[in-house]
């Protein structure tokens, strides 16, 4: 069954109780993307992207249709299995950086590893990749110690460091300056470029979406076009 | 700075664990050691009295005199037991010339034997708890007593006066509490025993060894001190439990964000629970050891305060008991907190402020 796409979504829905009342997030999403491929998405607030995310993400099951990562059916699995398959198939990157305040950012990449089921200790390969995002010597600096921009390059350093199929980006640049902006997305882009790593990035911001192959837009839940 | 406040919280109790016990041990073992410096080798108290209690029905004093012409008996001696400052600290009045033939003299750190009838000796112990020298007048039992010596401690009470004085002050008309027997030949005290209990008049006094006696001061003798260790060990597991219960909810709360981050890094349950459990672990490691430290506090303290009512040992052997007892509350106080840091959706702590 696999094509080459490494995300295959039909008809997915989520809905969301809260209270007596449903909340709909998405509301019937197709979407296919190829292996080594960087997607923009783009919308409104409430559009169901973040949900979109949590779910290709294994963070949240989805409520009915069927979701493919990286040829596992997500749909299907239980509990045990999402957290299973969050260790080494999908890395998140958030707009708030979720670095772990108290460790140093050599400790919070080491935390994902140890997680993820390797020794701690990144393998030497992964130097070249420190390298690219610029962290090199600020690795043994708490995230106190660090902008935003290199706490953000941090936090794709670690999402990356289990070679996860896909990183999913949720408004990575969404509380930085400019300047900060521009280095985070040349990284993202260097990372598909050079290694084929595949993205999916959420954002507000065109500009932003233009650094990815092709830009999905959303709008009350639903997938509006593809450009 | 939770953590610290923590352990010190954990750490009282195993203090208040180590200090009873090793008081309770403390006060048997200086016991048995005074009783064996008494030098006697056969011990016949009142009827119906306990082990402990000092204030028995009283032993007419004929008996003295009866037991000394016994075979084997070389020397019997009887002595009045009261209790001077609270159940732990005895005074006791004896027959100086007996008493000192029996246990071969007292080690007199300054002064002397009795030269009056209101004349007390006391113990290093109780000396330097009270500050009292020789030739000091000290109120003692209700009445005043003039200090005629100091002696090392370790002969039968850290109190001692003549035992005339105190049958008339007490009034108790001549009576004594406990009559001690030495023999020819220690070898003869199981057949004397025998021989004695057989004497019809001797039938209901309980006559020991000093051997026998000694070796039944000890805390499971003791019923109160047994159950009254058992509480506060009890009140230490629900304090631990409380503590780190508490301790580790309002850590779970603070780290909300933290752990929705390690489960989008794929952390498991089981993860995120030995994470809090070990925590929990070493909050209970850390306030034994603590409590430990204490208590070596608690017991210079006391030394230095009240060495002879309250004479307290170091319990080594306690510490592991302690120890786990404390780490078991720890660890079931930081099962309720471990499990909802455990169940936390992902998603909604990831977005907690
Ligand atoms: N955990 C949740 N519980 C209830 N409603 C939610 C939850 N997450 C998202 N929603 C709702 O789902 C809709 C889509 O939200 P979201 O996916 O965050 O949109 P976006 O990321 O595009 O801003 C919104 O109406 C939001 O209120
Ligand atoms: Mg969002």
């Amino acid at each position: 069954m696999s094509n080459g796409d490494i995300i295959q979504i039909r008809d997915l829905c989520k809905t969301y109780r809260v209270g007596k009342v449903d909340v709909p997030a998405l509301r019937g999403v197709d979407l296919d993307v190829r292996k080594g491929h960087f997607l923009s998405i783009i919308g409104p607030s409430g559009s169901g992207k973040s949900t979109l995310f949590h779910i290709i993400g294994g963070l949240t099951p989805p409520t009915s249709g069927k979701v493919v990562v990286d040829d596992k059916d997500l749909s299907a699995m239980t509990d045990p299995e999402r957290t299973r398959m969050r260790k080494r198939t999908v890395g998140f990157v958030f707009q708030k950086f979720n670095l772990l305040p108290n460790l140093t950012a050599r400790d919070n990449i080491a935390v994902a590893r140890y997680i993820g089921g390797s020794d701690a200790k990144p393998e030497p390969e992964f130097e070249e990749v420190l390298r690219l995002l610029g962290i090199k010597d600020r690795l043994d600096h708490k995230p106190n110690a660090l902008s935003g921009g290199e706490q953000q390059r941090v936090a794709i350093a670690r999402a990356i460091v289990n070679h996860p199929a896909i990183l999913l980006a949720d408004e990575p640049t969404g509380n930085l300056d400019t300047g900060n902006s521009k280095t985070v997305l040349e990284v993202l882009r260097d990372l598909n470029r050079r290694l084929g790593q595949t993205i999916l990035m959420i954002t507000h911001n065109p500009e932003a979406a233009a650094y990815g192959d092709s830009t999905v837009h959303m709008r009350d839940g639903r997938i509006a076009n593809r450009t | 700075m939770r953590s610290l406040l923590s352990i010190l919280l954990i750490g009282v109790p195993v203090t208040l664990i180590l200090c009873l016990v090793g008081l309770s041990r403390g006060f048997i073992e200086d016991s048995q050691k005074r009783a064996r410096g008494i030098g006697a080798d056969i011990l016949m108290r009142p009827k119906t009295s306990s082990l402990l209690s000092l204030n028995g029905a009283p032993i007419p004093s004929q008996m003295i005199a009866f037991l000394a012409k016994q075979p084997h008996v070389k020397l019997a001696t009887g002595v009045v037991n009261v209790a001077a400052e609270g159940v732990t600290l005895g005074a006791t009045g004896i027959n100086y010339e007996e008493f000192i033939r029996m246990c071969g003299g007292f080690q007199f750190r300054s002064g002397g034997g009795f030269q009056r009838p209101d004349d007390v000796i006391l113990d290093d112990y109780y000396a330097s708890q009270t500050k009292a020298k020789v030739g000091d007048t000290i109120t003692l039992l209700n009445g005043k007593w003039h200090v005629s010596g100091i002696m090392e401690s370790g002969k039968l009470a850290h109190i001692v006066m003549p035992v005339k004085t105190l049958q008339e002050r007490l009034g108790n008309g001549g009576n004594v509490n406990q009559i001690y027997l030495k023999l020819d030949d220690p070898a003869n005290t199981n057949p004397t025993i025998q021989y004695l209990t057989n004497i019809p008049g001797l039938a209901d006094y309980p006559i020991y060894s000093m051997e026998a006696f000694t070796s039944l001061l000890n805390v499971n003798n003791i019923p109160a001190l047994a159950g009254f260790i058992a509480v506060v060990m009890g009140i230490g597991v629900v304090i631990g439990f409380a503590v780190v219960c508490l301790s580790m909810y309002m850590a779970v709360l603070q780290r909300t964000r933290e752990i929705g981050i390690l489960k989008s890094l794929g952390a498991s349950k089981g993860f995120i629970l030995g994470i809090i459990l070990s925590e929990a672990f070493f909050l209970g490691l850390g306030g034994t050891i603590l409590g430990i430290i204490m208590s070596y506090g608690a017991a210079a303290l006391i030394h230095a305060l009240k060495p002879a009512s309250l004479p307290m040992i170091i319990v080594y052997d306690w510490w592991p008991i302690a120890g786990s007892i404390t780490i078991v509350g720890a660890l079931l106080g930081a099962l309720y907190p471990g499990l909802t840091a455990a169940a936390h959706d992902p998603i909604e702590a990831l977005s907690y402020e």
